[in-house]
């Protein structure tokens, strides 16, 4: 795909994410696009959202899962950038019309200690790199029309990244067994999905291992402070206008979502 | 048009006007031989809801065939040791029209010892899912019964692997069909972790699901009506319509936590629960 193309399809999703107005496919717009060239994609776009101001405060994976890859026709995860402006509080609601066709993932959020750089990460290092982990529900949000996303769609859409709740309470590493860490979401009182930490590539751990390495390969360094979303454990679900969600993970607690009602939307 | 009976009838239509009543070939009774016979010789057929409508929806009529067969069982020797609770999503009882658990038979001669592999020359097509398996401690008796008061009855918590096997070709039945056909009974083992129900957190219990070293699938004991407990209650008085209880010593598989998945031969399945321990189901 040649530079100028790049550059155009991340102008799009630059301008489909600041008006919330959804492009479609790039797969239909860009008929030889490829995981590289999506890569590069998301890379042209949060450099015009650094060049906005923004600030890089993670990285997201997605694909985590091998129901997941099999239904993209990948066999490995992907990633995208988290920024600082996408950290909702809980129990605050969270203004709809800063998304377009948002969904919620429960995660077991990673902060890290101190800088994680690949791509010789081992299992040790990133256990050694993690000050603590939180319970979390990340906003997943897509860019392009009716989440009708292929594998470059979604890479170059910054993972289909929209933000992050985080709980609490903050939890070191010693002792918890996160590939058996159940979680139970429940949408306005109601269980709506299960699963547990190992459905994330066998552990989460793997996850923030995988997220180092790949990112180090391209000489960027998982900074200390930063929060590290290693993929859902269970499926996304849809959100509606002030819809409250809780994700109770077994013996690391709960976090909270809280979504603004239609309040004025008529007005 | 035509009159339901209790053997059943069913409407063929040929052609445009022709509209011939034909009595259906099924009742209780040759159902049940059937699909005993189906079990034994390990070959399974279509629903007999597709001759017989009234099987489909008439759950007094198929609890009626499981009861029989249950006492076919008993008397060719083999003992009863419990029961099964199948449906306990409550997504899953919307969408079949039912607001308890299915409840179904259990005896020694499904229990596949631990490290035994799955029989699969005796299985049409088994498929396997975690469950949370109780012991009875208590006699329990509904109608009325509570979650807290099921739970006070319950022994012991462990974790489990049901195969179930169905009847049916491609598992495609009404609820009356599954019900008559034991809920899909076929095996089943237990884990190697017991607990006294107090000291578990059942809700939060959470299960992996690993098929061929790939995982699968993943849920907590809340995908159980909310907690297993709760199915436990619900089952039990719905055992009390038919003047039926549990006896202390009793085996209660609680339902699948997750779907079922497939397992033929050659297949092997790790399941892992937080507290429960992990079993492992394989066959060459």
């Amino acid at each position: 795909m040649h530079t100028a193309l790049r550059e155009r399809a991340a102008e799009a999703l630059f301008e489909a994410n600041r008006t919330r107005q959804p492009i479609p496919p790039l797969v239909e717009t860009y008929e030889d696009i490829d995981v590289t060239d999506a890569y590069e994609i998301q890379l042209l776009t949060v450099k015009k959202w650094l060049a906005d101001g923004r600030i890089v405060k993670g990285h997201k994976v997605g694909l985590s899962s091998a129901a997941m890859q099999r239904q993209m026709g990948v066999n490995q995860p992907d990633y995208g950038h988290l920024f600082a402006d996408q950290f909702y509080l809980e129990n605050m609601p969270i203004p709809l019309d800063e998304h377009i066709q948002p969904r919620l993932e429960p995660e077991i959020a990673f902060v890290l200690r101190k800088d994680l750089a690949g791509p010789y990460v081992t299992l040790p290092d990133a256990i050694d790199a993690v000050a603590y982990v939180l319970p979390s529900l990340e906003v997943v949000d897509s860019r392009i029309q009716d989440w009708r996303i292929g594998i470059v769609d979604t890479i170059a859409d910054n993972a289909s990244g929209g933000g992050v709740i985080l709980g609490g309470p903050p939890r070191r590493l010693e002792g918890l067994d996160l590939r058996l860490v159940g979680c139970t979401m429940y949408r306005n009182g109601r269980i709506v999905g299960t699963g547990a930490g190992g459905a994330v590539l066998g552990s989460p751990l793997n996850s923030l291992v995988w997220l180092a390495n790949t990112l180090g390969r391209f000489g960027v360094t998982l900074e200390a402070g930063n929060v590290i979303l290693p993929g859902s454990v269970m499926r996304a679900i849809d959100i509606a206008p002030g819809d409250r969600v809780t994700a109770q993970f077994g013996g690391l607690g709960s976090v909270t979502a809280v979504f603004a009602g239609n309040e004025g939307a008529a007005a | 048009m035509t009159v339901e009976t209790s053997v059943g009838k069913a409407v063929m239509t040929t052609g445009e006007n022709a509209v011939e009543t034909v009595q259906s070939v099924w009742d209780a009774e040759s159902v049940g031989t059937e699909l005993l016979a189906c079990e034994d010789e390990v070959r399974d057929r279509t629903p007999f809801s597709d001759e017989w409508p009234e099987l489909a929806t008439d759950t007094a009529l198929a609890y009626a065939i499981q009861d029989q067969n249950l006492a076919r069982r008993l008397a060719r020797g083999e003992t009863l040791i419990g029961i099964k609770l199948g449906v306990t999503s409550r997504a899953k009882q919307a969408m079949v029209g039912i607001d308890s658990p299915g409840v179904a038979w259990l005896t020694d001669a499904m229990v596949l010892p631990a490290g035994d592999p799955i029989p699969q020359d005796k299985l049409i097509h088994p498929r396997v899912e975690p469950e949370i398996v109780f012991v009875m401690k208590d006699r329990l008796e509904g109608p009325g019964v509570t979650a807290a008061q099921a739970m006070a009855a319950v022994g012991s918590v462990l974790g489990g692997v049901e195969i179930i096997d169905s009847r049916y070709r491609d598992f495609r039945f009404r609820i009356g069909d599954v019900i008559a056909d034991n809920n899909s009974s076929g095996r089943f083992t237990t884990g190697p972790v017991s607990v006294p129900p107090d000291r578990i957190n059942l809700a939060a219990e959470a299960v992996l699901v690993e098929v061929n070293g790939e995982i699968v699938d993943s849920a907590t004991g809340a995908a159980i009506q909310d907690h297993p407990g709760e199915a436990l209650a619900l089952a039990v008085n719905v055992l009390a319509e038919r003047g039926l209880a549990l006896e202390p010593g009793w085996i209660v598989l609680t339902g699948g936590i997750t779907t079922a998945w497939f397992a033929p031969p050659g297949t092997s399945v790790g399941v892992h629960f937080t507290t429960l321990g992990s079993i492992y189901a394989y066959s060459d």
